[in-house]
């Protein structure tokens, strides 16, 4: 069984304190005193990434966070190959927080941006060869022989004679062994696991409802606490009448916070219940007036003033003026909420000395920082156990660790370890949305129907302004994660001005899976569209005319073309729409096939996607990860919107917050291309795409144009 | 005093008759497979079969399911739908984060059960209650008729 090994599971917790076993100390590079104390017949500890048990168990810390991407599979892939290890005899355990584990590129432990593969691309294969040179000196020095006549294969060393040991007979004589310090990694050719397609080395469990999840956390002594949260973004206590609350039975504890204010009970009904009958008058604050109409007509006049300039060639306005044929449109996406099928919560044990806190993040650094500012503790004495996701997509990677945070001021508070569960309001209720968007364009064509001019204003809340990624992010008053897919803007085309507004609104906003993406490949890539179709051209043929320099986004665009059958003639009644997209270091182009009934309803039958991420890992992951981008996208494009009114977020639940169901899902192909650039994301290039293909074949079938997500049938009634 | 019989166990519960048997499944059985979504029937996360019936558990009072046998996914294993099922399922790489995967799978055993040749229509129309935010429908649809072959096989029970 590789079933995932993890650290905080409820076992463990019941024993309460760490098990120690074989370990054989001193060879471990960095390893984290947490981690070192917690083994359990660990005989060979090269690093903090591996260990090797006497019984041929090959553990591998993984340092990023699943939540779906596969990371807990295609992370160890990479160990394992340059390990030589039995695939069989890989499990997996998720990394403590400790700097020998932060982000190789962003100097924090966290897991985002579509990275994970490609940061830890050579460190893990160092990792994994490392550990075989040690287990072939072991077995070299225990026969006598030149390693040189010794080969490591599937968990077993070799020597030309014949003789083999196991890497669970060697383990303990292997971490005696000096590591390497000049370690040669394998020739890709002789790749037998990375590159393979691989099951997901965590599906048994996730499918046997033994795998834990943040939610499924338990502490001895725990209560479950749920929070009444301000209705208003911002808004604080006026007055509160907890009798009512407290009178329900299991209620054992009422307590403020600043996020709101928590019951604490025996388990969730009983914290739902007095949370429901608590009395609370609320001062709403400043945003008590705030709705998204007003904020659509406020962004709709800062369009038309000149923004901050993310981009500048040539002379817009002159080529403007001088331009056979003017497009002038605006285009508008929502609010829009993760909704990650977990919702959010957060376990936390607070004691005098220290903090222990069971949580699904993909921002451990952040959180245990929180965690320490609110409990007064040194951030050595905050221990995060990373349990599964229930989906992330960027909503467990807070820089304001709202979730995390509120979870440690209610166990501060109550003095009692405790759970707090979001109820599926509150976390639909919650903020930290994906930013509303409004852009205007005004493009232009030449006499032969050329696109010569491109001006595009973008308006809508930074994400990373007030935070600490502010400084690394934005530079010159532009937030990259605003313009990004849109002041990076393909198309040859000689005039070009993207500027920005960053308006300050009293509604959190975040990353949502793709983050900028999400809304520039909608607007840049129907804008195309609509410029293919003024001057008359095939959409897919005047891209190509203008991507001759990026042949990256020429290969998926013709793959996806060719395998949709682009240009070939379609069933009565459909269409097929393109749109191709760079995002995360990756490219895709999609293709959609689709249909809209005399009533305007969209239904989306098949997609196919092209894809080149560059040296990849594990295909199926690949795969996989276009599917849900596609249906997430889809989601988007079809249903989801979040709305405010009087300050109120009108949305709840899944009810009034629409997300794809499976008799909506099309069918989706995915092609790959192979070659060997550097590896880029996978995560989150599949959804850009998507939601410009659907409406740019909805177009086709209604001569209308979709300038605003999600679709909204009353609009596409056609005859 | 509630009883309840809950993967071939039988409980005897002091617990508010109004609390949903999701809530009663997790916090008092310690039972945590079943997992909470939406609490108003519009995920599916929470299903469980009561006396074979796939049903939302967080919509379910616990007193309306007194003297009824429940099947939560720790007890799944013991029908030949339910392990044709998780087995189809891994074999299909189906879960992502896999919280939804609990229901999914729950949703669709109830289906085999009742329906072992079920067409694309039939579980259109059984699954599309259960969300999945991570887009694995289209493995759902082919593990779930990989399970049927599985069955009608009679292997791999
Ligand atoms: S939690 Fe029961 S249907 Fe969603
Ligand atoms: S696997 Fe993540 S919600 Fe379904």
């Amino acid at each position: 069984m590789k079933g995932i090994i993890n650290i905080s599971r409820r076992d463990f917790l019941k024993t309460g304190a760490a098990i120690s076993g074989g370990l054989i100390l001193g060879l471990h590079l960095n390893l984290p005193e947490s981690l070192a104390a917690g083994q359990q017949a660990a005989a060979l500890v090269p690093n903090a990434f591996v260990r090797i048990g006497t019984d041929d168990m090959v553990t591998i810390i993984v340092n990023h966070s699943e939540m779906g991407q596969g990371v807990y599979t295609s992370l160890p892939m990479l160990v394992a190959e340059e390990l030589e290890a039995d695939w069989k005899k890989i499990r997996v355990e998720a990394a403590p927080v400790d700097p020998v584990y932060n982000h190789t590129a962003f100097g924090m432990q966290m897991t985002g941006g579509s990275t994970s593969v490609w940061s830890e691309y050579d460190r893990l294969r160092k990792v994994g060869a490392a550990a075989r040179e040690m287990l072939i000196a072991a077995a070299a020095e225990t026969w006598k022989v030149n390693r040189k006549g010794c080969r490591a294969e599937k968990g077993v060393v070799i020597h030309k004679s014949g003789k083999r040991l196991r890497y669970g007979q060697l383990a303990e004589k292997a971490a005696a062994m000096p590591v390497p310090s000049d370690i040669k990694l394998k020739d890709p050719q002789k790749y037998r696991i990375v590159g393979r397609p691989t099951l997901r080395i965590d599906s048994r469990e996730k499918v046997n409802g033994k795998a834990i999840f943040g939610l499924d956390a338990s502490v001895s002594g725990m209560l479950t606490a749920v929070v009444a949260h301000p209705p208003v973004f911002g808004g604080k206590v006026k007055s509160l009448h907890a009798e009512k609350a407290r009178a329900v039975a299991g209620v054992k504890d009422i307590v403020q916070v600043p996020s709101g204010v928590a019951v604490l009970a025996t388990g969730f009904w009983p914290a739902l219940t007095g949370r429901d009958a608590l009395e609370i008058v609320w001062d709403e604050g400043p945003n008590a007036k705030l709705s998204t109409s007003g904020l659509r007509e406020q962004y709709a006049a800062l369009a038309m003033t000149p923004g901050a300039v993310a981009r500048k060639e040539g002379s817009v306005d002159t080529a403007l003026a001088k331009a056979a044929k003017r497009l002038r449109v605006e285009y508008e996406v929502p609010y829009l909420a993760h909704a990650t099928m977990e919702p959010l919560n957060c376990t936390v044990d607070l004691r005098p000395d220290s903090c222990e806190i069971w949580v699904g993040t993909q921002f451990q650094t952040v959180d245990r920082n929180a965690a320490a500012a609110i409990s007064g503790l040194k951030p050595e004495q905050v221990r995060i156990h990373t349990l599964f996701l229930g989906g992330g997509f960027g909503r467990r990677a807070n820089p304001a660790s709202d979730f995390v945070s509120e979870a440690v001021h209610v166990a501060k508070a109550a003095k009692a370890p405790v759970k707090v569960i979001w109820t599926r309001e509150n976390d639909m209720r919650g903020g930290y949305y994906r930013p509303l968007w409004y852009d205007r364009i005004e493009a232009g064509l030449d006499e032969k129907g050329g696109p010569v001019v491109w001006k595009h204003t973008i308006v809508g809340q930074s994400i990373v302004a007030g935070t600490p990624f502010e400084k690394a992010l934005a530079k010159n008053g532009i937030d990259n994660t605003s313009v990004e897919g849109a002041a990076d803007l393909p198309y040859a085309i000689p005039n070009i001005l993207v500027d920005l507004h960053s308006p300050s609104v009293g509604v959190p906003v975040l990353w949502w899976r793709s983050v900028g993406h999400s809304h520039t490949a909608f607007v840049v890539e129907s804008l195309i569209d609509e410029l293919a179709h003024e001057a008359k051209k095939d959409p897919y043929e005047f891209r190509r005319g203008l991507l001759a320099k990026h042949s990256r986004h020429l290969g998926v665009l013709k793959l996806a073309a060719g395998k949709a059958g682009w240009g070939t003639p379609m069933p009565e009644g459909r269409a097929r729409g393109i749109a191709v997209h760079e995002s995360f270091g990756s490219y895709v182009a999609e293709v959609a096939e689709v249909s809209v009934s005399p009533a305007g309803e969209v239904r989306v039958h098949r997609v196919v996607c092209a894809v080149d991420c560059g040296e990849f890992v594990n295909p199926a992951t690949i795969r996989a990860q276009m599917e849900s981008a596609v249906s997430f996208g889809l989601s988007a494009v079809l249903h989801s919107e979040i709305t405010l009114e009087g300050g109120r977020v009108r949305q709840s639940n899944f009810h009034d917050y629409k997300v794809l169901r499976l008799n909506e899902m099309p069918e989706v192909e995915v092609h790959i291309v192979h070659n060997s650039e550097k590896p880029g994301g996978i995560g989150e290039p599949g959804v850009p795409p998507i939601a410009p293909a659907v409406c740019n074949a909805i177009f086709l079938l209604t001569g209308k144009r979709v300038r605003r997500l999600p679709v909204r049938p009353e609009d596409l009634r056609h005859a | 005093m509630i009883h309840i019989e809950v993967n071939g166990k039988r409980h005897d519960l002091d617990v508010s008759p109004d609390m949903p048997l999701l809530w009663v499944i997790r916090d008092y059985l310690k039972l945590s497979g079943t997992k909470f979504g939406c609490g108003m029937a519009q995920c599916g996360a929470c299903t469980v079969h009561v006396d074979g019936e796939p049903t939302r558990s967080c919509v379910t009072p616990v007193s309306s399911v007194s003297g009824k046998k429940i099947t939560t996914i720790e007890g799944l294993d013991a029908s030949g739908a339910g392990r044709a099922v998780q087995e189809a399922w891994t074999a299909e790489d189906v879960p992502q984060c896999g919280y939804c995967q609990s229901g999914q799978v729950m949703q669709a055993a109830a289906l085999l059960a009742q329906n072992p040749q079920p067409t694309d229509a039939d579980i259109d129309a059984s699954l599309s209650g259960n969300l999945c935010r991570c887009g694995t429908y289209q493995r759902i649809r082919k593990a779930v008729h990989r399970a049927a072959g599985m069955m009608a096989k009679g292997g791999k029970r």
